[in-house]
């Protein structure tokens, strides 16, 4: 199973299945990251963490522990 | 007839811009009771009837942020008469979500698809009367920053409150979600007053809300029913309820877009562009300590010191001005007393401070607007989370250096509720502007050999910040649930002088207000205290020991003893002062030191010092507290944790250092020399580069993290290659 967390800056994946619970699900989710989503990896902070996504034509950014929850393809 | 319009979105979608195009100038700032969020009310335009309530940005109507749930509670229980829906139309996809919800709310809802004059821009086609026909609301087109289609937007809105047509729900999930919905429905109908919000609740309760849960109070066999419907859909879709609906929300979403956005391709745009360089791994760190640097250098450094010089000379005349016409009519000299130096002198003090603070906020505003903060907040998050803090409070520390005040202020740009409150903390442990002529006074006067002492404030200010943020983070107020970082960086935008202006103006105001009023009744009630004696003779300055100032002061300074300052009164009464303003600290051991000699040993002077640096704010940062904070409670708590530490720190400071230097001149008692006490506070003795120190500090914080980043994935690497 590939986790968002891992996948490296300029790919595109597809969301397979959010992993956790409550808030911190739910925001991500509400963020726009559901089941299906195309989310294209644009870069890592300069510090390594958190990262930069686009998704639904926006910029997110979510740290690595929050990413690790995202199961992709 | 009196009609309430709420103002609805998400953060960035142009709402307080509407906000302010639809009410003018005539608009309310408060807080939601019992909690920080602010709370903006104001009236449309010519229309003294029609009340228009801004109410927090937010991404969803889900029950986890404080946002949301206020949110949420505002539009069942109070039940405004419109929902106006800011929809940033660059941005539609994750916009509309919201508008989903609030559409089945059941409250009249109209779209203001705002920054239409992007997407025209842009060249991209949206078909507004096909949205409008999906949505099942009307949908205006309107560009806040131009002020294009504001008067649609309020006339239809009107309109609707007048005809209070309803919105037509649109059946947005797949059929057996559907149908489940409706079962629910069926289920609840006796329990719901109010027909109009029947399908929301019904809603809620597939999604398991909790706080809907319990304020339905539903029978146990209604409860138990409804969970059986949900279960079973949980295990068909292999997805919990909040998953599903929120899945197929969004996948809605997709085929509304589709059918009514056009979109031309672009292969980059100048938001990518800026972005690339301002975030690039190597440039971000350099860029973004040369922006710091600038704002610090023209708000503090020059442009603010000159416009400290023109208020204090205003302030001089005035108090002179004044003066002379109360000598002239004949005032007493206490008057004179209370007049020129109790209140015009006090106020005076917190005046020089207000341009400063108006170009600080100047520059922050457009940081803000232009989206730039976001990326601060992504670039130092990796440091500031470590100890409960989290990228966004790099910068009230910053402005904590000049004063904390509206560093404490500017904790307000944190949408997390406890990063923000554990950053309003540890604000005030900065060494702020005030404090600097108090550490430059002893190290004049105690510590001219030592050039380590000045840098070595900052070190242990820093350092106590990240032990007490990693120790806080346990403590209740602080502990709990992480919250997740999960945060939107915006387009850049070029930001609107207008906007500016205002978000400036509005911050000094407050500013002034409330500072002003603390620091006017403190000032005064310092004053009365060491101007009359108990028999309330009034005193002149000379005589400051018969004071009921003294009096106190002999009467707390046990307290000292085990700090090494206790001996006498002064330094006890100096630290209190110091709650009017640090800078008073100075002033006091001035004009006691006149009437009688104030002794200190290297050894008890660092401990003040100590003692100063992270002991209670002034009055007006503890009211500045109080007001981001939102209760007394948790400002008790921070006051308290503060002088708590300052007290521990220092006495091991005394204890400690009475110890280790026994006998040598470093424990020997120095009469402090006052007549060149004002002088040395003045010297640039730790002034200098106090910037440069503190990025140098966290620069080397982040070359760490980075090494260390560095040695954990090559380490990784090994272990995956074996």
């Amino acid at each position: 199973m590939k986790r968002l967390e891992n996948i490296e800056p300029g790919s595109t994946v597809k969301v397979k299945k959010l992993d956790g619970k409550g808030a911190v699900r739910r925001r991500i989710m509400d963020m726009g990251i559901t089941k299906g989503t195309k989310i294209f990896i644009r870069k890592i902070a300069p510090l390594g963490d958190p990262i930069e996504v686009t998704v639904r034509g926006y910029e997110l950014s979510l740290r690595k522990e929050d990413a690790n929850k995202i199961v992709v393809e | 007839m009196n009609i309430n319009l709420a103002l609805v979105g998400n953060p960035n979608s142009g709402k307080t811009t509407m906000f302010n195009e639809l009410t003018g100038s005539s608009q309310y700032v408060g807080n939601w009771p019992g909690v920080t969020v602010e709370k903006k009310q104001g009236k449309l335009k010519k229309h003294k009837d029609i009340s228009i309530i801004d109410l927090p940005g937010i991404y969803s109507l889900s029950p986890y942020t404080l946002e949301e749930v206020i949110t949420r509670d505002y539009l069942i229980d109070e039940k405004p008469d419109v929902i106006i829906n800011i929809v940033d139309a660059s941005n539609m996809e994750r916009n509309l979500y919201l508008t989903t919800q609030l559409v089945e709310t059941g409250i009249p809802t109209v779209v203001a698809l705002n920054m239409i004059d992007v997407v025209n821009k842009n060249g991209d086609k949206i078909d507004v009367a096909e949205l409008s026909k999906e949505l099942g609301c009307p949908v205006i087109e309107t560009s806040a920053i131009k002020g294009n289609g504001i008067r649609a937007l309020a006339s239809e809105s009107i309109e609707l409150a007048k005809s209070n047509k309803e919105n037509i729900i649109k059946n947005i999930f797949s059929d057996k979600i559907e149908d489940s919905i409706n079962e629910i429905s069926e289920l609840i109908k006796n329990d719901i007053d109010d027909e109009s919000n029947k399908y929301w609740y019904s809603i809620k309760l597939f999604e398991q809300d909790e706080k809907i849960i319990d304020k339905l109070n539903l029978s146990e066999t209604k409860q138990n029913k409804i969970k059986q419907i949900v279960e079973k859909l949980e295990e068909e879709f292999d997805d919990d309820a909040e998953g599903i609906v929120t899945t197929e929300r969004y996948n809605y979403i997709e085929k509304v877009i589709f059918k009514c956005y056009k979109k031309v391709y672009r292969e980059m745009t100048n938001s990518d562009k800026i972005d690339s360089i301002v975030t690039n791994k190597w440039l971000a760190l350099p860029i973004f300590f040369g922006i710091l640097w600038l704002i610090y250098y023209v708000s503090i450094s020059t442009v603010g010191d000159w416009t400290i010089g023109y208020v204090e000379d205003f302030f001089g005349i005035i108090q002179d001005g004044s003066i002379s016409v109360l000598t002239n009519l004949g005032a007493s000299e206490w008057t004179l007393d209370l007049v020129g130096n109790g209140i015009i002198g006090s106020i005076g003090a917190i005046f020089t401070f207000v341009p400063q603070l108006m170009i600080l906020f100047f520059f922050l505003s457009l940081l803000e607007d232009s989206g730039y903060m976001a990326r601060v907040a992504f670039i130092m998050d990796r440091i500031f989370r470590k100890f409960g803090l989290s990228g966004k409070s790099f910068i009230p520390m910053l402005i904590g250096t000049g004063c904390s005040i509206p560093g404490i202020m500017a904790s307000r740009t944190i949408e997390n509720e406890k990063d923000r409150r554990m950053t309003i903390l540890l604000t005030p442990f900065i060494p702020c502007g005030a404090k600097l002529p108090v550490f430059a006074m002893f190290i004049a006067m105690m510590f001219s050999e030592q050039t380590w002492v000045g840098p070595s404030i900052y070190i242990i200010s820093i350092f106590t910040v990240i032990i007490s943020g990693i120790f806080l983070k346990k403590t209740k107020f602080f502990a709990g649930e992480p919250a997740p970082f999960v945060m939107e960086l915006p387009t850049y935008k070029i930001p609107r002088l207008k906007g500016v202006a205002i978000h400036m103006w509005e911050k000094a105001k407050s500013f002034i207000k409330k500072a002003g009023t603390i620091i006017f009744v403190s000032s005064v009630v310092i004053w009365l205290l060491q101007s009359f004696s108990f028999s309330l003779e009034y005193l002149p300055p000379e005589r400051v020991s018969e004071s009921m100032l003294a009096g106190i002061g002999e009467a707390i300074r046990w307290v000292f003893v085990p700090l090494g300052f206790g001996d006498s009164w002064a330094p006890a009464v100096a630290s209190m002062t110091g709650l009017i303003a640090k800078e008073v600290v100075v002033a006091t051991f001035a004009s006691v030191g006149n009437a009688m000699p104030i002794q200190f040993t290297q050894v008890t002077a660092f401990a003040f010092m100590i003692f100063t640096l992270f002991a209670a704010p002034c009055f007006a940062a503890i009211g500045a507290m109080r007001r981001e904070f939102g209760n007394w409670k948790l400002t008790l708590f921070a006051v308290g944790y503060q002088t708590g530490l300052a007290y521990i720190l220092a006495l091991l400071v005394n204890a400690i250092g009475s110890i280790i230097f026994k006998g040598s001149q470093v424990t020997t008692s120095k009469t402090l020399n006052i007549s060149a006490m004002e002088e040395a506070s003045e010297s640039a003795v730790v002034n200098g580069d106090i910037v440069l120190i503190v990025f140098g500090i966290i620069l080397l914080v982040a070359i760490a993290i980075g090494v260390t980043n560095k040695i954990r994935n090559s380490k990784k690497h090994i272990a995956v290659s074996k």
